[in-house]
């Protein structure tokens, strides 16, 4: 195992952050860790990367301690936190030899292996990282954290204020990686990018709920489920949130998504039930759920 | 239902450079308006605008009826405005947010008097009204901040990102308070480049350099650009030069 999370707590004050997370991440693994703002990603992330010690439980490195050999596992990751933490003052390759500098890294060595993203960012050479764009910095702190050519690359949210277009390219530059061979651990907020990982841990208010492949996750759902839309989205909750078959219902855009209790109900008796409700242009179709779906019933619950 | 936003060529460049080039688009009544653009497509210019905070080199927009370019100060007035990253001081209880930003926006002693009780009784916070923001739970929170940004009942409300990173029931719960806000007749501009948010609009406009190139429902977008998601519809237009997928 690369990787060992084992009992791991964490408070500040009385917000206990990290309650009891144990999971483990092997060689090689794309690893994604989901949950909203206020989850405990961060905290987790710091703790991976020897920034704070735990107060229960402890994490190995490939077989080191992070507090007791934290020298010998900083040359060993590449941590790249939530917020932008280069010099805004210095120009993209300045910020890249910097680090290289730090960490006693041959940049002619190892420029293969961030040759792929930072040729896209090279025509810019010169300019200072505070004036770049959200995508070009991300990259550029990627550039930054791989330069050392670390076994494992932490990413603590890194798709934030960066538009979809990057953000896609960004999860095709760590499939790049990952062929490579890094381990990677990467937190999002957003349930949909779970997809893109081999497998994730979904966090909800300092615990983990689930860890497994997305899809097995997924398999697990409990309830049927199904999409339904009609004239007005909102009174159309309400009134389905009030039928006694109803499980759950919420909107995910466009339509609600509607969780029953009964696997015998079908979507007839639904429509049945929302004309009763005086309800048009009613649609309604049996549908597949996703990592959302299933982090909302994870959610129901606690 | 009449349109509460009417954009007619609207322009505005600085120096040779066109940040926003000769838009035009309307927004109905209860309407909730999805604003979408790339980092640096014009965006921000563009509700500078429509916000009283900036004026238009050329073209027209109505805001509530009012000219931005002539009456900044009435549609300033006129609209409410909501972030997820900014919304209310954390340092101040909930009573004295609501009172502040009633304050700004010229309510008068007894206004504010009445109004602050309403907004508490309403959000069900009497217990928590002389607590610090700070110490509310995240959805709590959002939807004090939705009823501040109402507190002056503008007609419409911009909202920036207001849901991003916001745990699924707490988003679902707010937007039901959005669409409780549309059902009343408000209307609603979301600005963000999270589709998770964009698929609850109505309909949706996408800004690329400058111009909206894309303007429909989800489900019609979706169509159009043979998208699976709204993802894939923005990605297909912000970047039509550069096949999907394609890294270096």
């Amino acid at each position: 195992m690369e990787i060992e999370v084992v009992s791991l707590s964490k408070s500040f004050k009385e917000v206990q952050a990290l309650k009891n997370i144990c999971f483990s991440v092997a060689s090689g693994e794309l690893f994604g860790v989901i949950g909203p703002d206020g989850a405990g990603k961060t905290t987790l992330f710091r703790l991976l990367a020897t920034l704070l010690k735990p107060d229960e439980g402890y994490i190995r490195v490939r077989g080191l301690d992070t507090v007791l050999d934290y020298r010998a596992i900083r040359n060993g990751i590449g941590y790249m936190p939530g917020k932008f933490s280069l010099y805004q003052d210095l120009s993209i390759e300045e910020n890249l030899h910097f680090f290289a500098d730090v960490f006693g890294a041959d940049m002619k060595k190892n420029y293969e292996l961030i040759a792929p993203i930072y040729r896209q960012i090279a025509p810019f050479k010169d300019r200072r990282a505070g004036a770049l764009s959200g995508g070009m910095k991300q990259k550029l702190a990627l550039c930054c954290a791989l330069i050392h050519r670390p076994s494992v690359l932490l990413l603590d949210e890194p798709g934030t204020g960066v538009d979809p277009v990057s953000r896609k390219e960004f999860w095709e530059m760590l499939a790049l990686l990952k062929k490579q061979g890094l381990t990677i651990l990467v937190s999002t907020p957003n349930m949909d990018e779970a997809a893109l990982c081999d497998r994730v841990a979904l966090l909800q208010q300092g615990r983990v709920v689930a860890i497994d492949r997305p899809s097995a996750i997924i398999e697990r759902y409990p309830y049927p489920l199904f999409a339904v839309r009609s004239k007005e989205m909102h009174r159309l909750i309400m009134d389905l949130r009030e039928w006694e078959p109803v499980q759950g219902c919420y909107g995910f855009g466009e339509y609600a998504h509607l969780s029953l209790h009964t696997a015998s109900r079908r979507p007839s008796e639904i429509a049945a039930y929302l004309e009763q409700c005086g309800h048009e242009a009613v649609e309604i179709k049996s549908i597949a759920p996703g990592i959302e779906d299933c982090y909302i019933a994870f959610e129901q619950q606690a | 239902m009449g349109n509460v936003i009417q954009v007619q060529a609207l322009t505005r460049t600085f120096g040779d450079f066109t940040a926003v080039n000769k838009i035009s688009f309307e927004v109905r009544q209860g309407e909730i308006f999805g604003f979408l653009g790339a980092n640096g497509a014009g965006k921000t210019t563009a509700l500078k605008m429509l916000t009283g905070l900036l004026m238009p080199s050329s073209g027209t927009a109505l805001v509530a009826g009012y000219d931005v370019a002539r009456y900044p100060e009435e549609v300033k007035r006129t609209i409410g405005y909501m972030s997820q990253r900014f919304s209310l001081y954390e340092d101040l209880t909930v009573r004295e947010n609501i009172r502040f930003f009633g304050g700004i926006y010229g309510l008068s002693t007894s206004q504010l008097r009445e109004k602050t009780a309403q907004v508490i009784e309403q959000l069900g916070l009497e217990q928590q009204a002389g607590l610090l923001v700070r110490s509310l739970p995240l959805g709590w929170r959002q939807k004090l901040a939705f009823a501040v940004a109402q507190i002056h009942e503008p007609k419409v409300v911009f909202l920036d990102e207001p849901t991003s990173g916001v745990d699924p029931l707490t988003r679902r719960q707010f937007w039901e308070g959005i669409y409780e806000a549309s059902a009343r007749g408000i209307t609603l501009m979301v600005t963000t480049h999270y589709m998770e948010e964009a698929e609850y609009c109505h309909r949706i406009s996408i800004m690329v350099d400058g111009r909206i190139d894309a303007l429909d429902t989800p489900a019609a977008l979706r169509q159009q650009f043979k998208a699976v998601d709204m993802d894939e519809v923005f990605r297909k237009l912000a970047r039509p030069d550069q096949p999907v997928g394609h890294v270096d």
